[in-house]
């Protein structure tokens, strides 16, 4: 009999405690307003979101943006044997990037031929823009911003809202919409996302204008997606330029050309929306457990291959 | 006897099962892998990724370095009408110790008893315009014809004027910093009363026959109508559309619920705000709560039989 009720008392003992934990997990979950993504940083310190799974309702957004009728163009740099990475480029934007809406691809390349034919959706173009070759890697990357100027004040100011440059050597495995849309649109290198600021590869010469000395920096930016509107993104291709031409002059060349150039620049022109690693990852990367999806990814390449110098 | 024993056994299985996988929610929540948000308790931003301000979500220094070199002009409109002038002296006294220090400020006084609005020491670069309008002997009707008014003060002077406007309610005191980082296009404020409560408990205009219905399994937040911010151009929307609302539900002979603070939560829903200010913002009563770390701008106690003329 005493066996029997100290086992209705074990029973009952475990019924209340399991009753409290549920009861106090259901109080964390539903009454508290709580963000969805407590173990990430989602928004900076001057208010800019940062974008995460989790963090945005893609048909909240989509209702804000359908209404305004945009146009997104999305530049690429495909030169030498980069021409390769087009396909792969193209057919995975098709499937994943800002599906819905209008996109026009404006891709420069060296060689107008090899670019291949790609099924487009509705509403979705492709212009060609032939640029001459070189045969350094780091000439290529550093005229960028120049021919990106150029574009946008020659062609894309009356014809289109928003503007993505982003790099060739790349695929989109999912979603990539309209929650990345703003002013000025950064991404943190996946790199780099949870390193101090003084491990950043910043430029740190003082002789280049790219220099950002030790103890400043927000985060460290990849140079393979840079966005906005297009005015603001002409205004940041067109500062970047400058600075790239001064370096010039002065005989240095930043320690990672351009993304150095821009990460300076975002430092004192604060993005006004960021996406996370999720936005640029790498195939090579061990996926951590912050990163929920990875919706567009630099592929593994052989450098000594694709590259016309090393 | 047997059979309780099993019983029990799988019965504890099942809990330490639930309590692992409850644990392990638990530390996920917990565990900062990288950078974190400062704020945990609270959301942070909305999942149409417009930022919420909090404190310890901004960097005051940060936001002064970007809207300072633009060298605008806020504009904040209250209205003042009969014994409602005598909050004028604490408001903007308040407001000179707090609202937009270092920046241009120019508060625009709708009041229909000129003469009795307080002479108040202004900091550099700050001016009062008062505005004379007609009394009326229903609050209800003052408070309607605020949309109208504020649309026709930006039509005919802030559109040149000014950069922002702030929208605010007299019977109210500034007790904390209140600074750029209220600055967006369009902002609105989280009312006190309903931030933690769920979508069908706001106190939206549940009539279909009102212009500021909202049916129920709808709504983002229940904003304040004592808030409204924003671009100049922006705000004018916001007043040009709920003034036309409020003249349609006139002619059909329909008053909302909240009056102009329920078209504005209409407006809103359809029109998401580009940042949302929290209860900090807008609160009511001297107490605090344990989100709300500190109150910056808060209705004032007033006995209303004494000071609404009906």
């Amino acid at each position: 009999k005493l066996q029997q009720c100290v086992w209705w008392c074990g029973c009952v003992c475990v019924t209340c405690v399991y009753a409290f934990v549920c009861a106090y997990l259901l109080i964390c979950t539903y009454i508290c307003v709580c963000n969805s993504r407590k173990d990430v940083i989602t928004v900076t310190p001057w208010l800019a979101p940062v974008v995460w799974e989790g963090t945005f309702h893609t048909t909240l957004i989509d209702a804000i943006y359908k209404m305004q009728n945009i146009t997104v163009a999305t530049t690429v740099f495909a030169l030498g044997k980069y021409v390769q990475f087009l396909k792969d480029f193209l057919e995975s934007a098709e499937k994943h990037y800002m599906q819905g809406y209008r996109v026009h691809y404006y891709i420069f390349t060296d060689q107008p031929e090899a670019v291949p034919t790609v099924t487009l959706g509705a509403s979705r173009s492709l212009t060609t823009l032939k640029i001459p070759s070189s045969n350094r890697w780091q000439e290529i990357t550093l005229r960028r911003m120049e021919r990106l100027e150029k574009l946008i004040e020659t062609q894309l100011s009356n014809e289109v809202d928003y503007i993505f440059s982003l790099d060739v050597d790349t695929k989109f495995y999912g979603h990539w919409g309209v929650e990345t849309l703003g002013d000025i649109v950064a991404v943190i290198h996946p790199g780099y996302y949870s390193t101090p600021r003084d491990d950043f590869p910043y430029e740190r010469r003082s002789e280049s204008q790219a220099y950002i000395p030790y103890g400043k920096g927000d985060f460290y930016y990849g140079g393979a997606v840079i966005g906005g509107r297009v005015e603001k993104v002409h205004k940041l291709a067109k500062t970047c330029r400058m600075q790239l031409d001064v370096d010039k002059a002065n005989s240095i060349e930043a320690a990672w050309q351009e993304e150095s150039h821009l990460n300076k620049y975002f430092l004192y022109n604060k993005p006004t929306k960021i996406l996370s690693p999720e936005y640029l990852w790498q195939d090579t990367k061990y996926i951590t457990p912050d990163i929920k999806i990875i919706r567009f990814s630099q592929v593994i390449k052989n450098y000594a291959k694709v590259r016309p110098n090393p | 006897m047997g059979t309780m024993k099993s019983l029990l056994i799988v019965y504890m299985f099942v809990f330490v099962y639930s309590c692992v996988s409850s644990l392990n929610n638990l530390i996920s929540l917990c565990l900062c892998l990288g950078l974190a948000n400062s704020r945990k308790d609270v959301v942070t931003v909305t999942p149409w990724l417009a930022p919420i301000v909090w404190e310890g979500t901004f960097d005051t220094n940060i936001l002064d370095a970007t809207y300072k070199p633009q060298n605008i002009t806020v504009a904040n409109t209250v209205f003042a009408v009969g014994k409602y002038v005598q909050f004028l002296k604490d408001y903007l006294e308040s407001a000179e110790q707090y609202f937009m220090l270092g920046y241009r400020v120019h508060y625009y006084i709708f009041t229909d008893q000129p003469e009795a609005v307080p002479t108040v020491t202004l900091g550099a670069d700050r001016r009062i315009t008062t505005l004379k309008i007609p009394g009326s002997n229903r609050w209800q009707e003052i408070t309607l014809r605020r949309m109208e008014m504020i649309m026709n003060l930006i039509e005919t002077q802030l559109v040149n004027e000014a950069d922002y406007i702030f929208c605010l309610d007299v019977d109210t005191k500034f007790y904390g910093h209140w600074g750029a980082e209220s600055l967006s296009r369009l902002v609105a404020a989280v009312h006190f009363g309903f931030y933690s409560a769920s979508r069908e408990h706001f106190t939206y205009e549940r009539r279909p026959e009102s212009q500021a219905y909202i049916p129920y399994g709808e709504g983002d937040y229940y904003y304040g109508g004592a808030m409204i911010g924003g671009l100049v151009r922006e705000v004018y929307k916001v007043t040009k559309t709920c003034h036309l609302w409020l003249n349609m539900d006139k002619a059909n002979s329909i008053e909302a619920v909240w009056q102009e603070e329920s078209h504005l939560n209409k407006y809103f829903l359809y029109n998401k705000p580009t940042k949302l200010l929290s209860p900090e913002y807008l609160w009511n009563g001297p107490y605090q709560n344990n989100e709300v770390k500190m109150i910056r701008y808060s209705h004032v106690w007033k006995d209303v039989s004494k000071v609404r003329p009906n």
